[in-house]
């Protein structure tokens, strides 16, 4: 009987991870296809690289993402922390339940209305206050610095909660100020945490789509949005050769993040059985 | 080098005194600010967009409040943009025809993804973390890449017609219909499904289902008495997770339904970017945030609570 049941279990899982990576390695296969159209094989060809790298448009896109996601990501991590700080360590203040409800909102609105909403506003201040004067680096950093900190300050939150209080109150009892505590011991002690943040917030940005195409203006062409724009009318073999490197980059960061994260746990559980060794 | 000033060193003095008694509000008040002006208040102003009129200017819709000769204020509230969406079948059906996409391709990501954080859950130390970090890589490569992956397996020419061919049957045509507008949405949202599930399995206390089958109760029973109910948390988190964002889907009802499935999210980006109609779009919005206001509350208090515990 459980055989049977684990064999099932078993399955599920097969497929479900061959429905998660069949298409992007299919995405991969068809960008060294010689073919013009993209779902007939025409033999093996590097040529839609070249036409890739040779394309102004598509440096101009990937250089703009790379800053706005830099920017953001760097705000969206202070922002982020600042509000985990604040829903954790701070108990009740008025209006919190504003608070908490603008944090967890974004990670679930959809894109469409966040876009609009958030055009609407940049269009008012510019008639009221006159900024801002133009659409473009500025006013997508600030749309993607808005979701991103939710994002931000959900990790720091559920990190401040599972976090041991020891450290602080040892250093509270020896006489630091509440201000010395937070930038001395509280801070580093997030550090995994804020880096966490800081690479979801430098994805987040790279992959929006709807929102830049809302709050962009003339001429700033985020690599989602010149990627969409191409795709649209059909399909590409270059743009599955863009796919290609960016998913060689992903794997390549995942895959080290990993490695470097079990190392660590390793080493953690081995200092733990030495110490556990030493105490008996 | 020069040596700072002594006004230099008394205001980094002042600065630091601020800093020193302050500091709790600057945590509080610079990220508070910044989510009130660029989350909470765009909401009033599309809002306002909403009960405008259209007109063929710059911006494209009338002021709410005027400034009559005398200077008296005339505040010009209209809700015709939203009698115009209950009375137009096309956005009725649009807004149905979306519900229906999202319920259906929650329940689908719930189906799959269920025995997957199962599956996950039960094996063992390392290949769990190997598992889950094949989940979640997706999420770090792009949405919009691996939406185009499925337009080119569902092409007519495509991977799954090529096999459909090779086995002898006619061709189908899959893109740019509902179904492929399903399994996109599945596609990119199972994700989502599994790992809330598998926050909660993971927690989850396995002696009760040890207990239930020494007491003589049959696996099914089991399941549906215990194991069930035990994960309703994550079910319940994991379906928000997938309705609330598919309910307002864009880019996949767009490149893989094409014309040829209504959802509201198009419906608003097309109403905006191509017709150029302010208030309806707005009206629009308002509409579809209605409709989820009540599912992002749940998923809020479910999160405040998971925070908490």
């Amino acid at each position: 009987m459980y055989g049977r049941r684990s064999r099932f279990l078993w399955s599920v899982l097969c497929f479900g991870i061959a429905f998660l990576y069949i298409p992007m390695v299919l995405l991969v296969i068809y960008s060294f296809n010689n073919s013009k159209i993209v779902p007939v094989w025409g033999g093996f060809s590097t040529k839609w690289y070249g036409v890739l790298f040779k394309s102004e448009e598509v440096w101009e896109a990937v250089s703009l993402s790379l800053q706005v996601a830099t920017v953001n990501a760097c705000f969206a991590t202070v922002l982020g922390t600042l509000a985990g700080l604040a829903l954790v360590r701070f108990g009740r203040f008025r209006g919190r339940t504003l608070f908490t409800g603008m944090i967890t909102a974004p990670l679930v609105m959809p894109e469409v209305i966040t876009g609009l909403s958030l055009l609407l506003l940049f269009i008012t201040l510019k008639e009221f206050i006159g900024w801002p004067d133009q659409r473009g680096f500025t006013t997508i950093t600030i749309a993607h610095i808005t979701f991103s900190m939710a994002y931000v300050a959900v990790i720091i939150q559920s990190r401040l909660t599972g976090m041991d209080q020891d450290l602080e109150e040892a250093a509270q009892d020896l006489g630091a100020k509440p201000l010395r505590v937070l930038l001395d011991i509280t801070l580093p002690l997030l550090a995994p945490g804020m880096l966490a943040g800081w690479l979801l917030s430098f994805t987040l940005s790279l992959d929006d789509l709807i929102i830049a195409s809302f709050v962009t203006g003339p001429g700033a062409v985020t690599l989602p949005i010149l990627i969409y724009s191409r795709v649209r009318l059909g399909l590409r073999p270059d743009i599955n050769a863009l796919a290609t490197i960016i998913i060689l980059v992903v794997a390549i960061g995942v895959l080290l993040a990993g490695y470097i994260m079990l190392r660590q746990q390793r080493q953690r559980e081995l200092e733990l059985r030495l110490t556990s060794e030493e105490n008996q | 080098m020069n040596e700072p000033s002594e006004v230099e060193k008394s205001r980094s003095a002042k600065l630091s005194r601020i800093l020193q008694t302050n500091w709790r509000r600057l945590v509080l008040v610079i990220p508070y600010s910044w989510l009130l002006i660029f989350f909470f208040a765009p909401f009033f102003i599309v809002l306002k967009i909403s009960l405008a009129e259209t007109v063929i200017s710059s911006p494209p819709f009338t002021p709410m409040i005027d400034w009559v000769n005398d200077g008296v204020m005339q505040i010009r509230i209209v809700t015709s943009n939203f009698a115009y969406l209950w009375e137009d079948d096309l956005y009725v059906i649009t807004y149905l025809n979306s519900l229906k996409i999202s319920t259906v391709s929650t329940m689908l990501c719930l189906l799959i993804g269920y025995p997957i954080a199962y599956a996950i859950v039960r094996s063992s130390h390392t290949t769990k973390h190997v598992l889950l970090m094949l989940i979640i890589l997706p999420f770090w490569t792009s949405f919009l890449l691996r939406v185009y992956a499925w337009m080119g397996i569902l092409a007519d020419q495509g991977l799954i017609n090529d096999i459909i061919k090779w086995f002898g049957f006619e061709p189908v045509r899959l893109l740019y219909t509902q179904t492929a507008v399903y399994i996109g949405i599945v596609y990119t949202y199972v994700p989502f499904m599994i790992l809330p599930l598998y926050a909660n399995m993971e927690k989850l206390d396995w002696t009760l289902l040890e207990a239930a089958a020494d007491l003589g109760a049959k696996p099914m029973t089991t399941f549906f008495t215990v194991t069930l109910p035990l994960t309703a948390p994550g079910i319940i988190a994991g379906s928000l997770l997938v309705f609330i964002p598919a309910t307002g889907e864009y880019v996949i009802p767009d490149l893989l339904g094409g014309g040829n499935v209504l959802m509201i999210g198009r419906v608003l980006y097309n109403e905006f970017n191509s017709n150029i109609d302010w208030p309806v779009a707005s009206a629009v919005a308002i509409a579809l945030l209605l409709l989820l206001v009540l599912p992002m509350m749940l998923y809020q208090h479910i999160q405040s609570r998971e925070v908490e515990s």
